[in-house]
């Protein structure tokens, strides 16, 4: 019993045994290659006891924490983002001067904090692995506020996001008493029959859930929510923008969907009223604000947000059809987003360092002619994010329509659509700009030779967004069995 | 198999083009060559000898189609969804793979000289988009089509943002989009016809067979098609949906202008043909007057348009969506006559229209213009070219004993039938077509060569090329029947009313 348990726990366990190893080392030592290999080591190590795992599926973990097949997917997926990250932040910071050994240990704890979320049963574990994740993102955000010549602003953007992200923090624990003090029960499982129990719930009861709804709002930055990513994205260095992008939304989402679905909160119209406005204004808004950006890393922001609005037209879909087939979309899509979004701040990452980040849209005029390969990864990840054929975008957004036209949800798929034709003019525009002929640039920053860690970074992730795109068979066989359970 | 093998090697030899740039930056456009080669030679075999390729019935019974179709194979692709890769020919699709190869052929013929810059690269993107039309014309599963249907765009757009001419930016980003948004409703209403098959049935797919049979519940069924007729009728494209065409034929490089008109207008043509009326016959029976009535509309408006305009690229981009009008009108009077010309117009306009898109990217790379009224006399010093251009032209007009008049004549014909009001007033679209026609000859080729411009005359490579249209032209002027036989029993198949 007890061994099981340990097994089962075991990626969580190896991550925090990796933490206190990385932060040891840098107490006694302080090499940056060093930290960062160890780091790598550490995340793989605990990625590969998924191995061990998989036979003792699904346990419940103590109260607080559910292993089975979908938290281990997020987990999984959560540790190849996070050493994605690692990949990318070491040139970044290499020239650094600065201490940066710290940076890796940040990046466990939010690692850490992410897989916490994923696996969450319970709000307790809830909360827990939202702060872990949040407070190790402010630090990470602002990391580099001491560069002597950084552009950016990452002290406002970590400032911005401690305040706004505490808040939410806040209204997210409020929301939680509430609902705690009507149903009596702080476990996802345990809500549908507490709810039964309690009758008829007043309206402050609903206000809770709605709390609720906005803290998970606030970290998947839907509208109105939003307002802090194109800011925190712009000056958060790339690979905690990545990050950002990635594994802090896969996190979140998990357990949103896992919250919503679990608990029957999917059913209560007020929340699916919410979601469908929130799910349309972040498609309208998140593109349109797209179209006036001149730097790559906002025009990202806003491509996130109208991309998350897409993804929460399957979980609105839910509402209406099987649980199980939302689960499987929304973790397809997730995974595309995952892969899309970290292959384009890698590509970023590759033009940047902590001294210079080339992210104004005029950077990348001509690139694919002075490096066809860092533009060619930049132009499967913008086809795939407009949805192209024989991308994984395009597999993800198959997913959208079939389960919006399933659930009739025609609203939703018209915004979509306007969404998406409005998405397809900025994502051109940048492939468009790094068709145009190179102007003479002295200073080109694709001519810097770049380090084999970001070059596994894109292929892998190309080769993802290709595969999955091609022959997503095998994906969709595994997330069809994982999404079984719900 | 084989249409398996048509699509891999041309998606095989774009890559092998893209790479080969690197050794030696003449050595794409030969492999680019042999590749479009290796393909016609295949081709030609399907349609001369198709014993030798092992095409018989036996692949048809696999799938249970004993219908027309002359090839078809099938295997799993995603079975979650019931997407399978179904390939298949009938006489029809035949028809439209030869002329988008043989194409393929006269537009590399005009990249051969033209294109300079970025060879390999541009040679990937033009055997990639004859993939994908190819791809098109033989899927048969609707997952798949929307795949091909794609795939043929990406290409083209980057045929037409680097090496398009000086407002590319905005023609590409307005070929794409129009092109996309359109494929997305198509998607959804695929998605829709799939859902109410499921909803009927309990089972997921997205075979063409099985949908045919879709029982849609009412009031959806009009929306459904929609989707459909919208991305076929901009691809086609017919007014109100043609305004991307102008802009994007004049901006494309020759090569390019030559596919779109050549043959991405067909896939329109082609999608109607066999998926939005035989998906959806009685939606499309009430819808038919509509459509016909915009077909009018294409074929009077655009020509009018035609013949204002100054900028040659662009006159000759309404005239196509003119001579489109005709086949929008053919394909929804659902007559035998009126079906078959389409067909025929199809062919005809694909060589004419290539043709003279060929003649005028001549022009422009001579005289760097494509300003009519910059031009004149120009028959003194390229008498080839000017015979060339009143050959095309008169062809294109639709003269007796070439394939335009074939085909229009049988769209009259045959809508004659259902509406006698649209086939005359589509029968004033010919004459008017002739004004603007002749128009161009006399403003380019006649008069006096004021700018004392020196036009060199057409190549050998260009000779060929023309030549063989030219025969084309004439073989399908002369002898239609030919053509007619192979379409005819798809047409039957597709429920097209046959007159006896």
């Amino acid at each position: 019993m007890y061994s099981n348990l340990i097994i089962d726990l075991m990626q969580i366990i190896m991550l925090t045994i990796s933490t206190v190893v990385v932060m040891m080392t840098t107490a006694f030592k302080r090499d940056h290659g060093l930290i960062s290999g160890l780091t790598v080591f550490g995340l793989f190590a605990s990625l590969l006891t998924f191995v061990f795992i998989q036979p003792v599926l699904p346990l419940e973990a103590t109260q607080l924490l559910i292993i089975d097949e979908y938290s281990l997917f997020f987990s999984n997926l959560i540790i190849v983002g996070a050493i994605g990250v690692a990949l990318l932040a070491y040139p970044y910071f290499q020239n650094h001067n600065v201490q940066n050994e710290e940076f890796y240990i940040l990046l466990m704890t939010a690692t850490l904090g992410a897989v916490v979320l994923a696996c969450s049963n319970h709000f307790v574990s809830f909360l827990l692995g939202m702060e872990m994740m949040g407070v190790s993102l402010y630090a990470m955000i602002a990391y580099p506020v001491h560069a002597a010549k950084s552009a950016k602003f990452p002290l406002e953007a970590g400032v911005k996001y401690l305040i706004l992200s505490a808040l939410t923090s806040g209204i997210t624990l409020f929301g939680i008493a509430l609902v705690y003090a009507y149903i009596g029960t702080m476990g996802f499982d345990e809500i549908p029959t507490a709810l039964e129990a309690a009758g008829d719930l007043g309206p402050v009861f609903l206000i809770g859930v709605l709390m609720i709804v906005a803290g998970a709002a606030f970290k998947l930055s839907l509208v109105p929510f939003h307002i802090w990513t194109p800011d925190v994205y712009e000056g958060a260095p790339v690979p905690v923008t990545a990050f950002l992008a990635t594994v802090s939304k896969a996190a979140m989402l998990a357990v949103t969907l896992r919250l919503l679905l679990v608990s029957n909160a999917i059913e209560l119209n007020v929340v699916t009223t919410v979601l469908t406005v929130m799910a349309a204004a972040s498609i309208i808004f998140g593109n349109l604000l797209a179209l006036l950006q001149e730097n790559v890393k906002r025009l990202f922001a806003y491509s996130s947000i109208a991309h998350l609005g897409y993804l929460l037209v399957i979980i609105i879909a839910a509402a209406k059809i099987p649980g199980a087939l939302s689960v499987e979309g929304v973790s397809f899509y997730m995974l595309a987003y995952f892969v899309m979004s970290l292959s384009g701040f890698a590509v970023i990452s590759a033009l940047s360092n902590s001294e210079k980040e080339y992210d104004q849209l005029a950077d990348f005029r001509g690139l694919f002619w002075r490096n066809s390969w860092v533009s060619a990864v930049l132009i499967t990840v913008l086809l795939s994010l407009a949805g192209i054929p024989l991308t994984a975008g395009f597999i993800g957004k198959f997913y959208i329509f079939t389960t919006g036209v399933e659930s009739e949800l025609w609203f939703l798929l018209t915004m979509l659509i306007i969404g998406s034709a409005i998405g397809l003019y900025y994502y051109l525009r940048l492939i468009y700009i790094m068709l145009q002929p190179a102007e003479d640039d002295t200073n080109d920053p694709a001519a810097v030779s770049l380090p084999l860690g970001v070059h596994a970074v894109m292929a892998a992730m190309t080769a993802a967004i290709i595969y999955l795109g091609v022959y997503p068979a095998p994906m969709i066989d595994t997330l069809q069995s994982l999404a079984s359970a719900f | 198999m084989i249409l398996v093998w048509l699509i891999t090697i041309l998606f095989a030899g774009g890559i092998g083009a893209w790479l080969s740039e690197k050794l030696n930056p003449e050595l794409p456009r030969v492999i680019a060559l042999a590749t479009i080669l290796l393909d016609l030679f295949l081709v030609v075999l399907m349609l001369v000898a198709p014993g030798v390729l092992g095409l018989d019935s036996a692949s048809q019974a696999e799938l249970g189609q004993t219908g027309e179709w002359l090839i078809l194979s099938s295997s799993e692709w995603i079975p979650r969804f019931g997407v399978a890769f179904i390939f298949g020919a009938d006489g029809l699709g035949l028809l439209l793979i030869t002329l988008t190869v043989f194409l393929g052929l006269m537009s590399l013929g005009s990249a051969w000289n033209e294109i300079k810059e970025r060879t390999g690269f541009f040679y990937f993107n033009l055997l990639w988009t004859l993939a994908g039309v190819i791809g098109v014309f033989t899927a048969l599963d609707l997952f798949l089509f929307f795949f091909f249907w794609e795939v043929m765009l990406i290409p083209m757009y980057f045929i037409i943002a680097i090496w398009g001419h000086e407002n590319k930016e905005y023609a590409a980003m307005k070929f794409f989009i129009f092109t996309q948004v359109s494929g997305m409703l198509m998607l959804l209403a695929i998605l829709m016809l799939v859902f109410f098959h499921y909803q009927s049935t309990g089972e997921f797919t997205f075979s063409y067979f099985d949908l045919l049979e879709t029982a849609i519940p009412d009031g959806f069924g009009f929306w459904v098609m929609l989707g459909f007729f919208i991305a076929f009728a901009t691809k086609l494209p017919t007014v109100p949906f043609h305004n991307w065409l102008p802009d994007a034929h004049s901006q494309a490089p020759t090569p390019g202008s030559v596919i779109l008109a050549g043959i991405l207008l067909k896939t329109g043509a082609y999608g109607l043909i066999r998926f939005t009326i035989p998906l959806f016959p009685e939606v499309s029976a009430d819808f038919a007057p509509t459509a016909m009535l915009l077909g009018v509309i294409s074929i009077l408006y655009t020509a009018k348009v035609a013949f204002s305009q100054n900028d040659l690229k662009r006159l000759i981009a309404y005239t196509s969506v003119s001579h489109m009008g005709f086949v929008m009108l053919g394909v929804y009077a659902w007559t035998s006559q009126g079906v078959q010309g389409a067909v025929m117009t199809m062919l005809a306009h694909g060589f004419s229209a290539a043709a003279l898109f060929m003649l005028a990217g001549g022009l422009q790379h001579r005289i760097h213009t494509r300003q009519m009224d910059k031009m004149g006399g120009l028959w003194g010093v390229a008498p080839k070219m000017g015979f060339m251009a009143v050959f095309f032209t008169v062809a294109a007009v639709g003269m007796p004993g070439l394939g335009n008049f074939i085909g229009e004549f049988l769209v009259l014909l045959g809508s004659f039938r259902i509406s006698i009001a649209a086939a005359s007033l589509a029968a004033i679209g010919m004459v008017v077509a002739a004004v603007y026609s002749l128009i161009v000859i006399q403003k380019v080729f006649h008069g006096e060569n004021k700018n004392n411009l020196v036009v060199e005359d057409l190549t050998t490579v260009e000779m060929i090329c023309f030549g063989l249209m030219m025969i084309g032209l004439l073989w399908m002027g002369m002898y239609p029947q030919s053509m007619l036989n192979m379409s005819e029993p798809t047409l039957r198949s597709l429920g097209v009313l046959f007159f006896q």
